[in-house]
């Protein structure tokens, strides 16, 4: 337990000292809520689909903790590279516990840049449905958060530069967000988009949050948990598995 | 004769097709001073990997302190302490920190934590500096902290992976006065490596030199000297190892065997 606590301070010390990365991550998501928010939602609400809002900023959420997880794995991706993943690899310590006390860290601080948003997302105008079920969108937004920060990890593990994992980026995780439900309602959208969505796992975690947050959901709650159930272990299994093959 | 507290016997590491440790067996033993010299690509750094559990041999046995290091891979972790070749702090935490998170690592107990922390900062220097960020250390302070960090969970082995590459030649003396007072006062080993031949003749108590793959000569530096007939260890190194250069693996070469060889050619 020392361990993983020490690991998951480390995360916590170098997330508060490092200002730019809290703005970088934060300064999309508010970004978007700006200008789909206030943007696309006139045009959204004539199209008789009610408050675009409310539809939103479930999928900003997303976006944030994805964004967030990715970005941690840079930090992987820094100590592979400047060392310091040699000093705890050496160390009488399993890897597997290295890979969790470090994931614990980066969720805590998706987990905490998606609260940030949802706050925000107040000013704005949102309003959470019922109250009742906000715990549970934050159980949901936990899960989400160690899920594809494992898969950052995992991803952080395989790539061995920055550029290669700039090019992940662009290729994987920007595809993740625009492809899912996040930005829009899949009922009406070409069949092409909407199996692709269908077949991304981050529509789920979307949809799940946007049940409980607005009262709106395309897939059910109970398929949602079940797709985000198996991405979770999926993701965490695809992370110790990399993670352990690292070569110094 | 003292007990030995590192041993290797017939140590093989192959890459694929590419045999890098041919079947090396050496002995060091215990609060011993031993350099471990070798051109680029001869193998050392694949040994010293071996040796520190960052890889696995293909076959032979290599036993730290008592423990196979495959087979008791924790036991002997805590056997050695190592400042790697690049440098593995986390720059974005104290030097507190840094030694802090080292003693979690390896499970020393909170209550003696902060004593030990101190009396090694202090022994290196940096106790008033114990709360700045690494990121704002010189080269030499970081490398003062890695030595530091190194032998605070007590290890009985010191690893040193080229440690003064890049440090002028205060810092560079000052690192070897702290490693003998090491050895001759806590009779820990020391076990290093260095492209320097100077610190290496001037430090090391036994020395082990290899090249592709194989031991080609141990003994002392007056012993290595009076084996090739040559009066410096530089010579003798040459004299063994060739003066052609090497293919490397990486691009960690400075240069450094290049000008030797052409010191020598002029000498010649």
């Amino acid at each position: 337990m020392d361990i993983l606590y020490t690991l998951w301070l480390r995360q916590m010390r170098r997330y508060v000292r490092s200002g730019s990365r809290l703005l970088g991550t934060m300064g999309q998501p508010i970004l978007l809520l700006l200008a789909l928010g206030y943007g696309i939602g006139a045009i959204y609400r004539r199209a008789g689909e009610g408050n675009y809002l409310q539809f939103l900023v479930p999928g900003i959420i997303t976006q944030t903790v994805l964004l967030s997880a990715i970005f941690w794995g840079i930090i992987i991706l820094q100590d592979k590279r400047f060392g310091f993943l040699a000093e705890m690899l050496v160390a009488p310590v399993s890897r597997i516990k290295i890979l969790l006390g470090s994931a614990f860290g980066g969720a805590t601080i998706s987990i905490f840049q998606g609260v940030i948003v949802f706050v925000v997302s107040g000013f704005f105008g949102f309003r959470p449905h019922n109250w009742v079920d906000v715990p549970a969108a934050f159980l949901v937004l936990v899960l989400m958060s160690v899920a594809l920060t494992s898969f950052g990890a995992g991803i952080a593990s395989i790539v061995d530069d920055f550029q290669g994992f700039q090019g992940i980026n662009n290729l994987l995780v920007m595809p993740m967000f625009f492809l899912s439900s996040a930005l829009y309602p899949l009922n009406n959208v070409p069949t092409a988009l909407r199996i692709i969505s269908t077949c991304n796992p981050v529509s789920y975690m979307v949809d799940a949050l946007r049940y409980l947050l607005s009262g709106q959901s395309h897939f059910g709650l109970v398929k949602d948990l079940i797709v985000m159930a198996v991405t979770f272990v999926a993701a965490l299994v695809f992370a110790v598995n990399r993670f352990q093959r690292i070569q110094m | 004769m003292a007990k030995s507290i590192i041993s290797a016997v017939n140590v093989v590491k192959r890459f694929g097709s590419v045999e890098a440790v041919k079947g090396i067996s050496f002995d060091v033993k215990q609060g011993e001073i031993f350099a471990f010299l070798g051109p680029n690509g001869a193998g050392k750094s694949t040994t010293i990997k071996m040796l520190t559990t960052m890889l696995r041999p293909t076959s032979g046995q290599l036993i730290l302190a008592g423990h196979d290091v495959t087979r008791e891979r924790d036991n002997a972790r805590k056997a050695f302490g190592i400042v790697f070749q690049d440098p593995s702090l986390d720059e974005e935490l104290t030097a507190y920190e840094n030694m802090d998170l080292h003693a979690s690592l390896y499970h020393m107990p909170k209550a003696v934590r902060p004593k030990m922390i101190r009396q090694l900062m202090e022994l290196v220097e940096l106790w008033e500096r114990q709360s700045s960020l690494v990121r704002t250390f010189s080269g030499g302070m970081r490398r003062r902290l890695e030595i530091a960090r190194g032998l605070l969970h007590e290890p009985r082995i010191l690893f040193l992976d080229e440690p003064t590459l890049g440090l002028d030649t205060q810092t560079r003396n000052l690192m070897w006065d702290y490693v003998k007072k090491l050895s001759h006062e806590k009779g820990m080993t020391i076990f290093f490596t260095t492209h320097y031949l100077d610190e290496a003749e001037a430090v090391a108590e036994r020395i082990a030199i290899i090249d592709h793959g194989l031991i080609v000569a141990r003994g002392t530096s007056a012993e290595l000297c009076h084996q090739t007939k040559t009066k410096t260890l530089e010579e003798a190194y040459l004299k063994l190892t060739g003066e052609t250069l090497r293919d490397e693996a990486s691009s960690d070469n400075n240069g450094l065997n290049f000008k030797t060889a052409l010191r020598n050619k002029r000498l010649g």
